[in-house]
């Protein structure tokens, strides 16, 4: 009889050897959702050292009072680069890249529901970037004035009009950021079939793994959040080359609703950049705990609120315009709301943990830090939901603090934690410990130092996109202490990208399952073979890699 | 022993009784949600923006109701149905009739669209950067245009294809998700036409 034993019995893989060009050829017209999903995490980790090289020249630059390193017009640049490539070309390029080699082989399907749609998705992120990054040559346009955009990421009206913002700069930062979203779009659409569409026998919606059911409501997110940018970006081109008055106030249109139309993206973003976080967190605990996800059910009903609730808080980033207060009063407690299924996932994770036999391995402590940070995180959040705190602290640099605490502390902190949980699956070799730990805890300093430092210079009335300041109004130690904790940060990124590039040439190999997983994609060699699964699996319970190894002792009892 | 087996038999069960949705179907429905909310984006632009033009021309001086062309657009929807249940009853020639009576409804649409724009223009003065309607009037309309003209080259493909002697009859799914697309069109354009040419037009 075809029972499944553990390990899985399969041929070994056949190594055909390739030349250069054929090598390279493979990987530019490859449909296989792990190459894409390489490609992906690839060209946003490369997009990360760009933008954070600008984060550490504005850093560099706000270290002192009256610095001089850039000028008033290089650092607008900075700042929106900086802003515009960490949002669209490292966080969307990782939600992507995660769930392209992810869920795929979680839920034992040997390819994503349509492969080209998805190499067509990855190549048009990619001509998004190239066209941002052009900027610094084409920006000029035909009147010569402007490089790359000055217009901040989020671009208010009518700061992106002709009169105020020359050249084609900010044309192309709006075509950029429009082609990469119907990459994002193209991805979204993918995930939502494959997890509907392929997963294998006995694989209900309740037995999909965490991390793929994180992954289809962010892609629901992106679905209905991305359009309404798009409608703003071919709003605001519209205005600039046809002449259109969307946005321009002396023919009657209103600058508000730029504001509008990008929060409504904007705000959702937010959740669609964290949610990978969440997703490798919801399985990277349980591995590293040694005990199943705690409360399962309320942590997928959690990410379903979320999914909805944060379509409906946009415009608690405009308390400072002068809404109505029955606007305001809305959109406060509905960004207090959110906190509620956010409180949920991370009551759970913490007591995942209670009680476990941890293993204090790096993405493990990279969640721990995760867990700290964003609750931080969180909390700076709901003050910032109060609509008269925010009337103090609107665009001051304790929202930057807040929302870098979101965005580093959280979502970065979580990807590292997937990439040294998986990367033994991708390279079939182990990341080393050592190095590991030493890019943990210079981060997780040099993190600290600069964005803790940056709450309180904010709450001093530091406004947010000064390129410099005066002596004397207390900012000073604050942002010299900020401006310092770049080094560790640099440093731990330095031994990430060494331990990345001498493991996979000389790591120690890592076998199938170096973790003793729970979930189907270590059920496959180490890297996975185009194919994935040389039969597919037959699923009873959310952990089918248990039931495997303890055929006495199943899950599926229980369950 | 006997419980292996049990549970082998039971998983061989699994694997023969196993059924998700069809995966071009949920892409579809996705692709139209996403759309949708593109298009709603639009629509409440030329909300907010009724009554705001600061010169003229306004729609009540220039609009007119366009009742067959609408009328067109909205028979379009129920011949690619006809043509759809010609296709499942293998009717080849029926199918290609109204396949064809699709496309000329969609077409003569599409170019009563440019005789108003081509009016508004050049009788009217309205373009695009005149005042406010015309500014959400060519963006909203244009959207919905750009989706018929999207609608029309895939239409198009099928007829050509057809006519050379493709076995569209393979295609039937596919067939089915282009009817979808071309029902979301019209369903636009039920909202588009109650948007400008029903509330927006006394303005």
């Amino acid at each position: 009889m075809a029972t499944i034993d553990y390990p899985l019995d399969r041929p070994e893989p056949i190594a055909p050897e390739f030349s250069f060009s054929e090598t390279l050829y493979n990987w530019v017209a490859t449909v296989d959702h792990k190459r894409l999903g390489l490609m992906y995490v690839v060209s946003a980790l490369f997009f990360l050292v760009v933008a954070g090289i600008m984060a550490s020249v504005i850093r560099l630059q706000l270290a002192v009072p009256n610095n001089h390193v850039v000028g008033p017009d290089t650092f607008n640049r900075l700042f929106t680069m900086h802003g515009t490539t960490m949002v669209f070309l490292v966080g969307m390029p990782m939600v992507a890249g995660f769930s392209n080699y992810l869920v795929p082989l979680m839920i034992g399907a040997r390819d994503m529901a349509f492969p080209r749609l998805n190499a067509f998705g990855f190549w048009i992120f990619l001509l998004g970037g190239f066209l941002l990054y052009f900027s610094y040559i084409g920006g000029g346009g035909l009147s010569g004035a402007g490089s790359a955009p000055d217009v901040g990421w989020f671009a208010y009206a009518p700061l992106t009009s002709k009169a105020f913002s020359r050249g084609a700069a900010t044309d192309y930062w709006a075509l950029g950021v429009l082609v990469s979203g119907v990459g994002s779009i193209a991805s979204a659409i993918n995930v939502i079939a494959t997890a509907f569409c392929l997963r294998c026998p006995g694989m209900t919606l309740s037995r999909m793994p965490m991390f793929v059911w994180v992954m289809v409501v962010d892609s629901w997110i992106i679905l209905v959040a991305l359009p309404p940018l798009s409608a703003a970006q071919i709003m605001l081109e519209l205005d600039r080359n046809l002449g259109a008055n969307f946005f321009d106030t002396q023919a009657g249109g209103s600058a508000v609703l730029w504001q509008h139309l990008f929060w409504i993206f904007g705000h959702p973003e937010v959740y669609i950049l964290i949610f990978p976080a969440f997703a490798i967190l919801s399985e990277v605990i349980p591995i590293f705990s040694r005990k199943p996800l705690f409360g399962r059910p309320a942590m997928v009903g959690a990410v379903v609120a979320i999914g909805f609730i944060s379509l409906g808080v946009w415009a608690h980033h405009m308390f400072a315009i002068g809404m109505t207060s029955w606007s305001n009063t809305f959109f406060a407690a509905s960004s207090m709301l959110v906190g509620v299924p956010t409180g949920i996932k991370i009551f759970n994770w913490t007591a995942t943990m209670y009680g476990g036999k941890l293993r204090m391995r790096t993405p493990l402590l990279f969640c721990i830090a995760f867990l700290l940070q964003f609750l931080v995180a969180g909390l700076t959040g709901i003050m910032l939901a109060v609509a008269p705190f925010d009337w103090q602290l609107h665009d001051s640099y304790f929202v930057v603090a807040h929302f870098h605490f979101t965005l580093i502390g959280g979502l970065v902190f979580g990807l590292f934690a997937g990439m040294y949980y998986w990367f033994p699956k991708v390279s079939g070799k182990m990341l080393s410990e050592t190095l590991g730990k030493w890019h943990f805890w210079l981060f997780c300093i040099g993190f600290n130092m600069t964005f803790i430092t940056l709450h309180f210079a904010g709450l001093l009335g530091m406004p947010r996109r000064i390129y410099t300041y005066y002596p004397g109004r207390g900012w000073d130690t604050l942002n010299l202490v900020a401006s310092l904790g770049v080094i560790p940060q640099a440093a731990g990124l330095l031994c990430f990208v060494w331990n990345i590039v001498r493991s996979s040439l000389r790591g120690a190999p890592a076998g199938d399952d170096p973790w003793d997983g729970w979930t189907l994609e270590w059920a496959t060699p180490s890297p996975p073979p185009e194919y994935n699964f040389e039969k597919l699996p037959v699923v009873r319970s959310s952990r089918p890699l248990w039931d495997l190894k303890h055929p006495q002792d199943p899950d599926w009892k229980f369950e | 022993m006997a419980e292996d087996t049990v549970i082998t038999a039971d998983a061989l069960q699994m694997e023969r009784t196993w059924t998700l949705p069809d995966r071009g179907t949920v892409g579809v429905i996705f692709l139209i949600i996403t759309e949708t909310v593109l298009f709603s984006m639009f629509v409440a632009a030329y909300l907010i923006y009724i009554g705001k033009s600061l010169t003229a021309p306004f729609p009540k001086d220039v609009l007119e109701r366009p009742y067959f062309a609408s009328i067109c657009l909205f028979s379009s929807s129920a011949t690619i149905v006809f043509a759809e249940h010609a296709l499942k009853k293998s009717k080849l020639g029926i199918f290609k009739l109204w396949w064809l009576v699709t496309i000329l409804l969609g077409g003569y649409f599409l170019f009563a669209t440019g005789t108003e724009w081509h009016k508004l223009i050049y009788e009217d003065h309205l373009t695009i950067s005149t005042n406010l309607f015309g500014t959400t009037f060519y963006s909203l309309v244009g959207l919905h245009a750009s989706h018929v003209i999207v609608g029309l080259i895939f239409l198009l493909i099928v007829f050509v294809t057809t006519m050379l002697g493709f076995p569209i009859h393979t295609q039937e799914r596919r067939v089915k998700f282009l009817s979808w697309y071309w029902h979301f069109v019209d369903a636009v354009w039920v909202v588009v036409f109650t948007v400008v040419y029903i509330i927006g037009l006394k303005s």
